[in-house]
């Protein structure tokens, strides 16, 4: 605890201290800086459009013409899965968006204000969860029409309770320390004070599960890919990659496998982090 | 002269599972400007309650406060906006009173930047000069509290208390959380500050020596209630009340060799759940008789000296024959 | 000569690690205790008191701390050298214990007789009946009704905690009780009964204590000898009398000004300037030489050997009476 230093040490900056020790994590992190960065570049990367078709040389194996071979409709597997990678990230990170950004909304005025107003918002989500989540979002996504934007609002959706009830229990800690009395005496006004006080020091343990949140994200996007209801054809995606290949699964394996590995290794890399994180964000474990 | 605050009845109950916790029980005082009213009492006595429902950071139950003359039990939003411009406190313990993820050129401004009407520029001018007024080095602007030890961390506390240049500031054990040395530094501070400024402080602590030291008037709590209040000589030169005498005979007083001798007190504090009427230090004062059992009232047994037990004179009594002897 | 003392300690520096620096917690400090003797160990937050008790007892975390040198001799034997099987059986029941918070002393989930009990049974091979019986009697000890045996931690309150504590501490009637603020989380009352406890026992028990307290109230009341630390050394020590009333180093000086004391009558305190210095740093020359109002060039260069102005009172100053010699 020097007091000597003036240089900025923000607690990021001892969150990243620490997060180096560990190397899954380190390597996690760029795994998932190298797919975002795929996913920009894919256009750039591909060696063939997505949905350009080349049926004389369908399901086709590995050859230098198409590294990984092609679908059933010809189209360069790589390619596909370059390309698909846009479609699950974006499933993945918007909807955790939505899901963490309403969550966190509600958690905080639910744990903020206590009483009547907590036990409303707790009971309704009580409800809302009683119904299955992939349910919800097969529900959601019927409604509302199979696509991309309607899969990203029903996961996103369903994710609500499950970081609000977090946030509750985070945001009940923090209100019953001194400092938001301090802001109180101040004449801080509520708003700001939620917003200035509590949820910033309420974060903390919302970020670990944000992280491993993408991960399920992707993964629930792919199976609501898989089950039609999410990016529908020709776009590329995992999990309705997968999808198609199930037809041949038996001739063709490496057709499903290929976007298998690519969903499994971006939510390992989700996980590895979210758990890395999880270790450096515990203040027992920061000396 | 008005008095800068005045306290009248004051009450503050909590609903419990238990019953109805009386926190703070008819306590009534007031306060001049420029001077210090030490409350003293132990943990759970209600002299922490006492300070924040003056400050309306909680709800009075029942009672009146009046601050510059002006009624301010129930004020409107707009009146405790300004209230709180001349009302501020102090808290405790520096290590949570503090938001974490601010720095100290942060907390200090943020008080400002809610009040409004000043230029960022000017903002940061007072923060500084604020810096400079509690003794906190410029360099420290962007420090973030946990790279600062508990002294520094108190005095960016006693800067947003300054802040909106209020009269009034109640001091919750200011300096209880820090080391001796530190400490002291800490209340000459608050004494330069006093003088400078013609504040008013509401000290709270357990800590006699350090209440005796800083304070023109001393209330003594137990349970919630007012048990003994007295200008704060009178009250350590002839103390009356069987639970004051207890308490100020406990300190343990660095001196050897130490002659004086100490009344232990029997069993320990008991709950303020429902108490029943009557003194509510009576299960524990070897004094205590049936009268004891009827409710107490706070009397003026010589000038500017209260106390609410009924059988005080018999104690002086006991204590001059005891002397006697 | 070495049978004289029940423990002594030579030499002892203890270092702990970090990530990016090395503190150092202890630099170079000796102590003696003779048999039945209390020794007030005091100083400041992070003079290295609790380091030093942890030390003795093996109980410093391994992976961080480092023992550079030094002997700690209990009984004429080098706790130091000892295998951790062996310290096994000294712990608890040679040498026990006494920890500032109660509550994390204590599991929630087992009874208070159960956890005295156990403690007993650890060491001694007797049934579960006399351990139990032996527990009833040392909770009657401490001032807790035998009845109680049966309650949870929860079930007591702050300062019953502290005395399950010292029951249990006491439980194997250890040679040395190592006692670490014990009584700094209790109100000023329930302190006095506690203390009057611990002196009752000490006598009965002649058990030899180390003391650590910032508090110089209770060192007075209690100890024989007093030690004070600073900085991870011992600047001082010597006999209560001697260090209350005749303190040599500047720093003791500072402290006793820093203390506002119940019968002086002036308006300011004289707190000593400054900030500790940083643990991390080696000084080269005397630990207090920044803060110190007499430090001269040769203060900040060499590092003062201790000095006896009289026997038994040591003092780790250049500046004083026949330090030159």
């Amino acid at each position: 605890m020097s007091t000597k230093k003036t240089k900025k040490k923000s607690q990021w900056h001892d969150i990243w201290r620490q997060l180096k020790k560990n190397k899954l994590a380190v390597i996690s992190l760029f795994v998932l800086i190298a797919l975002i960065l795929i996913a920009i570049l894919a256009p750039v990367l591909a060696p063939y459009s997505y949905k350009t078709q080349d049926v004389v040389n369908a399901n086709a194996g590995s050859s230098a013409e198409h590294l990984l071979g092609t679908d059933k409709l010809g189209r360069d597997i790589l390619s596909r899965l370059l390309y698909g990678s846009r479609a699950s990230l974006i499933m993945g990170f918007s909807a955790i968006a939505i899901g963490a950004i309403i969550g966190i909304a509600i958690g905080a005025i639910s744990g903020y204000f206590g009483g009547w107003t907590d036990n409303i918002i707790m009971r309704l989500l009580d409800i809302y969860q009683a119904i299955p989540m992939l349910l919800l979002c097969i529900a959601l996504a019927a409604v509302l029409g199979p696509s991309l934007r309607n899969a990203i609002i029903a996961l996103g959706v369903g994710m609500v309770p499950g970081y609000a009830r977090m946030m509750r229990a985070s945001v009940m800690t923090v209100r019953g320390k001194e400092f938001v009395e301090s802001a109180k005496s101040k004449n801080c006004s509520t708003v700001r004070i939620i917003l200035k006080h509590i949820i910033p020091n309420a974060i903390g343990p919302m970020i670990v599960q944000i992280t491993m949140g993408v991960g399920s994200c992707i993964l629930s996007g792919a199976a609501l890919s898989f089950i039609g209801l999410g990016v529908q054809a020709p776009t590329a995606e995992w999990g309705a990659m997968i999808s198609d290949a199930r037809a041949s699964l038996r001739q063709y394996p490496t057709q499903a496998l290929y976007p298998g590995l690519c969903v499994m290794i971006s939510v390992l890399a989700c996980n590895l982090l979210g758990d890395g994180l999880r270790d450096a964000l515990d203040p027992r474990l920061r000396n | 002269m008005n008095p800068l605050l005045e306290v009248k009845n004051l009450k503050k109950y909590f609903k419990t599972g238990g019953g109805m916790l009386h926190a703070v029980d008819n306590v009534s005082f007031t306060l001049d400007e420029g001077k210090t009213l030490g409350v003293v009492g132990e943990s759970g006595c209600g002299k922490s309650t006492l300070g924040r429902t003056v400050l309306h950071l909680l709800e009075p139950t029942d009672g009146q406060i009046f601050f510059q003359g002006k009624d301010i039990t129930n004020p409107s939003r707009k009146e405790l906006r300004q209230l709180r411009e001349n009302m501020q406190i102090i808290f405790q313990d520096p290590f949570s009173s503090l938001d974490p993820r601010k720095t100290v050129s942060e907390a200090i401004m943020e008080p400002l930047i809610v009040r409004g009407g000043m230029s960022k520029a000017d903002m940061q001018a007072k923060t500084r000069e604020l810096m400079d007024t509690v003794g906190l080095a410029a360099r420290l602007e962007h420090s973030y509290p946990h790279e600062l030890d508990g002294g520094r961390r108190q005095r960016i506390g006693i800067a947003c208390a300054l802040a909106l240049e209020p009269k009034f500031i109640v001091c919750d054990e200011p300096v209880s959380a820090l080391d001796v040395s530190i400490q002291a530094q800490v209340i000459n501070l608050m004494l330069d500050l006093q003088e400078q400024r013609g504040l008013s402080y509401m000290f709270v602590t357990h800590d006699l020596s350090v209440v005796k030291y800083i304070s023109d008037d001393i209330l003594v709590m137990y349970l919630g209630q007012v048990v003994e209040k007295a200008p704060a000589d009178e009250l350590f030169s002839n103390t009356l009340h069987p639970y004051s005498k207890a308490l100020l005979s406990a300190i343990p007083v660095p001196k050897y060799p130490n002659n004086a001798q100490r009344i232990l007190l029997k069993g320990e504090i008991t709950s303020p759940i429902n108490p029943k009427p009557g003194c509510r230090f009576a299960a524990r004062c070897r004094y205590a008789t049936e009268a004891c059992s009827k409710p107490q009232t706070l009397v003026e047994c010589s000038p500017g000296h209260f106390i609410a037990c009924c059988r005080y004179k018999e104690i002086q009594e006991h204590k001059e024959d005891n002397e006697n002897a | 000569m070495e049978n004289k003392y029940l423990l002594q300690i030579k030499d002892l520096a203890v270092e702990y690690h970090t990530d990016e620096d090395t503190v150092y917690a202890v630099n170079n400090i000796s102590l003696e205790l003779r048999k039945g003797e209390a020794l007030g160990l005091v100083g400041e937050t992070g003079a290295g008191k609790t380091t030093v008790a942890k030390s003795i007892l093996g109980i410093l975390p391994k992976v961080q701390s480092e023992i550079t040198s030094g002997e700690i001799l209990f009984e004429g034997e080098n706790l130091l050298a000892l295998s951790e099987k062996k310290m096994q059986k000294i712990r608890g029941n040679k040498i026990a214990m006494i920890f500032q918070d109660p509550m994390t002393a204590l599991n929630p989930i087992e009874t208070v007789g159960f956890q005295i009990t156990e403690a007993i049974r650890q060491h001694n091979k007797i049934s579960k009946y006399e351990g139990q019986q032996r527990a009833c009697e040392m909770l009657e000890m401490v001032g807790i009704p035998r009845e109680r045996y049966n309650e949870y931690p929860h079930q007591f309150s702050g300062g019953m905690k502290q005395r399950v504590v010292i029951a249990m501490a006491l439980a194997c009637n250890p040679e040395l009780l190592l006692a670490d603020e014990p009584t700094t989380a209790l109100d000023v009352t329930i302190q006095a009964q506690v203390l009057e406890m611990m002196r009752t026992l000490r006598e009965q028990m002649n058990t030899s204590v180390i003391l650590i307290t910032h508090d110089f109230g209770v060192v007075a009341d209690f100890c024989e000898s007093v030690a004070v630390t600073y900085a991870g050394e011992i600047v001082e020590k010597g006999s209560v009398d001697r260090i209350f009333n005749n303190a040599q180093h500047p720093y003791t000086q500072g402290l006793f000004g820093s203390l506002p004391s119940l019968d002086s009558k002036e308006r300011r305190l004289k707190p000593i300037k400054g900030l500790m210095p940083d643990p991390t740093k080696v000084q080269k020359g005397c630990v207090f030489c920044d803060r110190c109002p007499h430090a001269t060039e040769q203060c900040a260069a060499v590092k003062p050997a201790p000095v006896e102005t009289e026997p038994g009172h040591f003092v780790k100053c250049s500046l004083v009476k026949g330090a030159e010699q």
